[in-house]
């Protein structure tokens, strides 16, 4: 268990026994081509072109990169700048549908378990894989660690400990023996011997059903946690699972572990046994703002906008939207920004009880953002240097340490906006 | 694209924050009012104990304090603080430190409750930048000022009548000025037994500050302000332990006056004074103690050496205000001592 952490109200009973339920294509998908942490895929199709489901729209560029793939069959209509989830806007294709729903030609491996490693990944690797807890790191990169480094485990991050969001526990509860199975082609393709499934205690029924799932397979464990946040937090899970730390700077895979989020195992399984490429993903839609909370299959550049009038609109006037969790999530300008790999859920706050960020007060150095910062920082202090202009102090204290997970902002009595003051500093000194 | 925000156009705009997006419902103003309820109990036994002119003096303080933190905050472009508790807390804390002897006309001593807040939250406070920026605990210092300013006055006791109407007040000297200046044999000539001694500690029947008197009263809300998680063990306990660990090594003499070993009485110095009123609701002050645990550890165990020194060697029956005024300048300083260590550090870095 790490130290620190924060125990938000988690509201996944609002999502948590709905079914994953298949959302319709959109009738135009606006695919970005930054999907993925690294360099932006180069888009290979044009307009006018014709494609179907499957076919390969970005091409990586680079090491650190990954293809992007057409989530609907039709024409190319556009190819340019989008609005993004993220604020800034990034390079999209627009695809409009035809609605015939053709797939390019998938071909199943029977024995998908007795793949070379050097398969595996070379068939993730061209089904553009990412990350799906948020990060989006390209997967393949991360399953091909540099000969120096020995992984003997590997975990999947099933703590999804972020409130409201219930994507990866519907996964679980629903497709354990895929879950299971691509985590055994995650071992398979590093080598690993051992294979852990960490779950936070508040999701008994996918526990139960992973525990079944792993049955035959001695090497896989499935570990039942406390409910702490940030739990799902690379470095927290591992020392949770494992009991190792993972040095300040240091990659997990520094202290032999690899992690997998839930939702990107599934696609493994998916890429690996029917060479389906990433092109959709299970989005929670949820929060008191909504009508109708839903766990959506959604393809990836479906609008924000369809997804929410796909769970009967707002209940009420909503004030915030926000892609991801409430910790960690980023709040949206407007709807009309599309679904990528990344996208683990949309939350819709309303007016009542919405906190609003442009009061706070000074710093009253009441220990709370230090007892709670699982990295062993202290946020407040950070945040009274980033306020009063001292970016190279705020470096020497561990500044870069800081993944903000939001925790010491949760805390703060002083209201403080801990983590924007942390990502000002972050921007005005170099790492 | 632009057709599909024809809706949106209408309908006020979204909220853009920066996560995270939920917070706690703890605020500065819920922390303040808590522990000016958690010092009620000793409140309650300081005026059943000092009668009207312990209300009066606290009133005053608190009155003062308000006033001083509201036009001068003001003036200082720094309005609307007033909600938030600190400034009252300040005030009962003072008047809590005060004797129930300067609610006097003759002499005429009201004006030093009111110097003493202007002090506390002018002087230290406000001037150094209010609530979170100032250096030493506010109360403490309006107290020293006062004690420098009007030393007779300052420490004029009155006896715990528990007459409601007090006719001529009787003053006496406190139990810790008594071992001072006459020794264990005539504290326990005025209250008899031990087990007096300590009843009477406990309940608050004896000489002393209004609101320090009665630990028993103190200690429940102390307790409540740990149950509630607004302070921790860290300070309160290190502080308590060091002054009884000393005081019982070094605190006792034998028959000739000399300094026995082992021998001194560390529940009568831990019950009595402003110690445990000082513990739990002043070195815990957040904004003037240290903010890494390991340094309030260091900080507790600094204060109850000097409280010990000041009792046992100093001018002063008393210690607590001095060992944590002087600790608070040492508060920043010990937290950069022990600076917290990152996640998975292991070696020194660069």
């Amino acid at each position: 268990m790490f130290a620190g952490g924060v125990h938000p109200p988690d509201k996944k009973e609002l999502s948590s026994s709905k079914q994953v339920t298949p959302l319709k294509a959109p009738a135009r998908a606006v695919v970005l081509l930054r999907q993925h942490i690294g360099a932006p895929a180069k888009a290979s199709v044009s307009i006018g072109d014709e494609v179907k489901i499957g076919t390969v729209i970005g091409t990586p560029e680079g090491f650190v990169s990954a293809p992007v793939h057409s989530p609907v069959s039709g024409k190319v209509i556009a190819v340019g700048e989008f609005d993004t989830a993220m604020g800034r806007p990034g390079e999209a294709v627009v695809i409009e549908n035809d609605g015939k729903e053709e797939w390019i030609e998938l071909s199943e491996t029977a024995s998908f378990m007795e793949l070379t490693p050097e398969q595996i990944k070379e068939k993730i690797k061209a089904a553009g894989i990412v990350g799906m807890g948020g990060a989006t790191f390209p997967t393949a990169v991360k399953l091909s660690p540099p000969k120096e480094k020995t992984v003997d485990v590997v975990i999947i991050n099933g703590a999804e400990c972020e409130p409201y969001l219930t994507a990866d526990h519907r996964l679980m509860v629903e497709k354990p023996d895929e879950i299971v199975s691509g985590l055994r082609l995650i071992m398979r393709a590093l080598g690993v011997k051992k294979g852990f499934v960490g779950i936070e205690e508040n999701k008994p029924d996918a526990i139960e059903k992973m525990k079944e799932a792993a049955r035959p397979f001695p090497e896989v464990e499935v570990i039942s946690m406390e409910v702490k946040y940030p739990q799902g937090a690379e470095k927290m899970l591992i020392k949770a699972v494992t009991g190792r730390e993972v040095p300040p700077r240091a990659l997990p895979m520094d202290v032999g572990a690899v992690v997998q989020n839930v939702g990107t195992t599934y696609a493994v399984y998916e890429a690996v046994r029917y060479g389906k490429p990433l092109v959709e993903r299970v989005v929670t839609v949820t929060g008191e703002g909504i009508r109708e909370p839903k766990n959506l299959m959604v393809r990836v550049g479906t609008l924000v906008t369809d997804l929410v009038n796909a769970c009967g609109g707002f209940s009420v006037e909503a004030a915030k939207v926000i892609s991801g969790g409430p910790m960690m999530g980023f709040a949206l300008g407007h709807l009309n920004v599309p679904v990528t790999k990344g996208t683990s859920g949309i939350l819709v706050l309303p007016e009542e009880g919405l906190f609003h960020a442009d009061d706070f007060k000074p710093c009253i150095r009441c220990s709370r953002c230090v007892d709670v910062c699982p990295m062993g920082l202290n946020p407040g202090y950070l945040s009274v240097l980033a306020e009063k202009g001292h970016f190279e102090d705020a470096k020497s204290n561990n500044l870069f340490d800081c993944f903000e997970c939001g925790s010491c902002a949760f805390v703060c009595p002083s209201k403080r906006p801990i983590v924007q003051l942390v990502r000002l500093a972050k921007s005005m000194v170099k790492p | 694209m632009a057709a599909a925000t024809d809706k949106g156009s209408r309908e006020r705009l979204l909220v853009v924050s920066v996560s995270p997006h939920i917070r706690s419902d703890v605020s500065v103003a819920k922390i303040m009012w808590t522990v000016n309820i958690s010092l009620l109990p000793a409140l309650v036994m300081g005026f059943y104990f000092f009668g009207p002119k312990a209300i009066g003096v606290v009133a005053l303080c608190i009155v003062s304090s308000v006033f001083f933190e509201k036009i001068v905050g003001k003036a200082m472009g720094k309005p609307g603080t007033i909600a938030d508790g600190s400034a009252f807390l300040t005030g009962l804390l003072l008047g809590m430190n005060l004797p129930a002897s300067l609610w006097s006309v003759h002499p005429f001593l009201l004006h030093v409750p009111i110097l003493g807040s202007l002090f506390a939250i002018v002087i230290t406070k406000l001037l150094f930048g209010g609530l979170g920026y100032n250096i030493f605990n506010p109360a403490l210092m309006g107290r020293a000022f006062l004690l420098v300013s009007w030393p007779r006055a300052m420490t004029t006791w009155l006896a715990p009548t528990a007459a409601l109407v007090g006719l001529d007040a009787k003053t006496t000297a406190t139990p810790l000025g008594v071992l001072k200046e006459e020794g264990m044999g005539k504290l326990m000539e005025v209250f008899g037994t031990k087990g007096s001694l300590y009843m009477h500690l406990l309940i608050g029947e004896r000489a002393g500050s209004i609101g320090e008197v009665s630990a028993l009263a103190l200690l429940i809300g102390g307790l409540y302000l740990l149950y509630k998680k607004y302070i921790t063990w860290h300070v309160p306990i290190t502080f308590l332990a060091t002054v009884g660990i000393l005081t019982w090594i070094f605190g006792g003499k034998n028959a000739a006056g000399q300094l026995a070993l082992f021998a001194g009485d560390p529940v009568l110095h831990i019950l009595s004074g402003g110690l445990i009123l000082g513990a739990f609701f002043m070195a815990t002050d957040y904004v003037t103690g240290p903010q890494i645990r390991a340094a309030q550890v260091l900080f507790g165990i600094g204060c109850g050496l000097l409280t010990t020194i000041i009792r046992l060697i100093g001018g002063f029956p008393e210690g607590v205000m001095f060992s944590i005024l002087l600790m608070n300048c040492f508060a920043p300083l010990m937290d950069r001592m022990v600076k917290s260590k990152p996640f998975g550090f292991k070696e020194a870095r660069a």
